[in-house]
């Protein structure tokens, strides 16, 4: 009786030693304390800053002068489009016209066309800011020619908290950040833990395999909150970002989300002999996710044929769940789908990586 | 020789339970072709300290993995404290220390960190002060691994081995690459292990080693024993307790005049084996001032011109280089 007392005494002192050789193998290398915690912070800032609510950009366009025939028709459309609030414009030769417009100074050359009224606008439609000066750039020009619209439209802005892209955009950095610091944190520790032969040598002591893996699974839980804390926080000073659900769901949401990533790292690094091999892996499995699971714009902007596979990508779950609790104020049970769906990623992952895992 | 594992091997007797280690037939084949162990027999006894010696590549690795469980054999049994790892894994994992070759500990962990990480694996085990003060590494308790000296990393090593209070010790290559200072502090925590009763299995290719800590060796080459007894047993059985090789300014080119001039100078009086290796004669000798004088007028009657000419006292070295006619870290 007393033994097995002792025995589990002896037990949890094995987890919590591990946890603790984790935590500061974490805390010792600076490195990873700023892509776990500097980073997301940073980028936040960046991106906050880049696509911070201001007034709309105007477009810039080129018109081109290239003879002295067209040169009055040029001058014409020059002043035409100077007096609009939302055009910048500039008269160049079709040298240099061209030469921005390759270079992005301008988005659109407007050529007075030869011989006959109008003009002819050269751009890359391909360029969203370009259809933007195409769409801009003729409206002016038609109505500075006499067109008439059919009516006056009524444009109301949306300014309020909620339907910014910075709303957007920090549940897309709370899912990325843990993915990343999963993936990376857990994956690479492992990989440079077998390298250095420091796995056999654990296996080489009465040491539990489970406790192991079960110590980086804990490191994980007790780091999270620490991370995500400090850019909730800033995004709720700086940039007005809350939540508008309950923060337990939350939580339960990052919880399950950060644990999911952590076992995809044990499962990526589970044979792996060395950190370059385990890079190799995560950068195949995040970098889709980390382009189309709506980080920074929405993963509906794919094509309608690849979005079942999106949809079922765990970060897409993932961020999907953040932006329903904090931007929605979903319920636990509206995203308790989503969640599941993580959580399948998770128990598969970590099925995998038991049954896979190499100590040596 | 199934179902009985945990128990001690009836016909052996009280015998078997005196041994710690116990190998059979011991085999390890890689990818079906490259074979690092080769029929190998080994049996460790109770507060004995073994030594494995032999050249890189000859097994010796491969032998003390399979002996501590990290390795499966192709073939053979082991008996490890009288029972086997299919059965008994957790029970010798509680009693064995081991020392891998080139182990990196982490290195942002403490001294004293990675003792208690390593000592909280083993439901028993020794204080973890008191292993640090065997180690001598109080001045560094605080210190982290990146830190320390190639002998203090070595120490530390073989302090995570003594954590869990072992009964068998297994430590491979424990002062490859250390200093003389280091190597000489080493050797007093084994020699202080096995003063309290403790087993040692060690491989090294330094025979000082060997000599200074082990009770009995096993010299192995290509996967096969091909010597055992102590130390001494092995120096003796050389005939001579003096080497004395001697380097010609021209040596003879072929084979068949080598062996020639080596044999005309075996029947020296005090002369007991003479052969040519790797450009020099080596020449086992039993009484230096007889045999000497012998040498240098055989050469001189020859018309040899001596270019080197150097004596020592017989080590395991020579042994390895007379059994295998290789110097052991060619």
């Amino acid at each position: 009786m007393s033994e097995s007392v002792s025995a589990r005494r002896a037990r949890l002192n094995a987890i919590t030693e591990l946890a603790l050789a984790r935590f500061r193998l974490f805390y010792r290398e600076p490195g990873t304390m700023f892509w776990t915690f500097g980073f997301p912070l940073v980028l936040s800032i960046v991106l906050g800053i880049a696509f911070r609510n201001r007034d709309p950009e105007p477009v810039v366009v080129a018109v081109e002068s290239s003879s002295a025939v067209t040169l009055a028709r040029a001058e014409r459309a020059r002043e035409i489009l100077a007096a609009a609030d939302d055009v910048k414009v500039k008269v160049l030769p079709p040298e240099e016209a061209n030469a921005e417009l390759r270079t992005g100074k301008v988005s659109l050359v407007v050529v007075p066309t030869e011989g006959e009224a109008g003009y002819t606008y050269r751009f890359d439609p391909t360029r969203p800011e370009s259809r933007l000066a195409r769409s801009v750039t003729d409206d002016v020009l038609q109505r500075g020619e006499g067109r008439k619209d059919a009516y006056a439209p009524v444009a109301k802005i949306v300014t309020e908290p909620g339907s910014r892209y910075i709303d957007f955009l920090i549940p897309g950095l709370v899912g990325l950040g843990l993915m990343s610091t999963g993936l990376w944190g857990i994956g690479f520790s492992l990989a440079e833990m077998r390298t250095k032969k420091l796995i056999k040598r654990l296996t080489a002591t009465p040491m539990r395999r489970s406790d192991f893996l079960l110590s980086f699974l804990l490191v994980r839980a007790v780091l999270l909150p620490i991370e995500l804390a400090p850019l909730l926080v800033f995004s709720r000073i700086v940039f007005d970002v809350g939540v508008r659900g309950s923060v337990f769901t939350l939580a339960l949401t990052a919880l399950v989300g950060g644990l999911t990533f952590a076992v995809m790292g044990l499962f990526l690094a589970c044979r792996a002999e060395n950190p370059q091999i385990v890079s190799g892996l995560i950068n195949v499995v995040s970098f889709p996710m980390y382009l189309c699971s709506g980080v920074f714009f929405s993963s509906s902007r794919f094509p309608d044929a690849v979005q079942p596979v999106i949809r079922y990508l765990p970060l897409t779950a993932l961020n999907d769940a953040l932006r329903g609790v904090m931007i929605d104020g979903a319920s636990l049970a509206d995203v308790a789908g989503k969640i599941g769906l993580c959580a399948v990623w998770g128990v598969v992952s970590f099925v995998l990586a038991v049954r896979l895992f190499k100590w040596r | 020789m199934h179902g009985a594992a945990t128990e001690p091997l009836p016909e052996e007797g009280s015998a078997t339970s005196e041994l710690s280690i116990r190998c059979r037939g011991l085999q390890k084949t890689y990818d079906e072709e490259v074979v690092a162990v080769d029929g190998l027999d080994l049996e460790v006894r109770v507060g004995e300290c073994f030594g494995l010696l032999g050249p890189n590549g000859a097994g010796k690795t491969t032998t003390v993995e399979i002996l501590e469980g990290l390795l499966r054999p192709s073939g053979g049994t082991v008996e490890i404290l009288g029972r086997r790892w299919e059965t008994d894994e957790r029970w010798l994992r509680e009693r064995l220390g081991v020392s891998l070759q080139q182990t990196n500990l982490p290195d942002k962990l403490t001294v004293r960190e990675t003792i208690k990480l390593f000592r909280s694996f083993f439901t028993e085990g020794r204080d973890v002060d008191k292993v640090i003060d065997l180690v001598a590494l109080r001045e560094k308790e605080h210190a982290k691994y990146d830190t320390l000296s190639g002998g203090q990393r070595q120490r530390l090593a073989v302090a995570c081995a003594l954590v869990g209070d072992p009964k068998l010790l297994f430590l491979d290559e424990p002062t490859t690459g250390l200093d003389p200072q280091s190597r000489r502090m080493l050797w007093d925590v084994v020699l202080a292990f096995k003063e309290q009763g403790g087993s040692v299995l060690l491989t090294t290719h330094y025979m000082d080693e060997a000599e200074r800590l082990c009770d009995r060796v096993g010299v192995i080459d290509h996967g096969k024993m091909i010597a055992l007894g102590t130390p001494k047993d092995l120096i003796d059985s050389l005939g001579g307790s003096q080497i004395v090789e001697v380097t010609l300014a021209a040596s003879p080119a072929d084979d068949d005049a080598k062996d020639a001039l080596a044999a005309s100078l075996a029947d020296l009086p005090g002369v007991k084996a003479s052969r040519f290796l790797t450009g020099r004669i080596v020449l086992t000798v039993e009484h230096l001032h007889l045999a000497l004088p012998a040498v240098l007028g055989k050469l001189r009657e020859r018309d040899l011109e001596l270019a080197n000419l150097s004596t020592h006292h017989a080590t395991l070295e020579d042994v390895f280089v007379t059994l295998t006619g290789r110097a052991l870290r060619e």
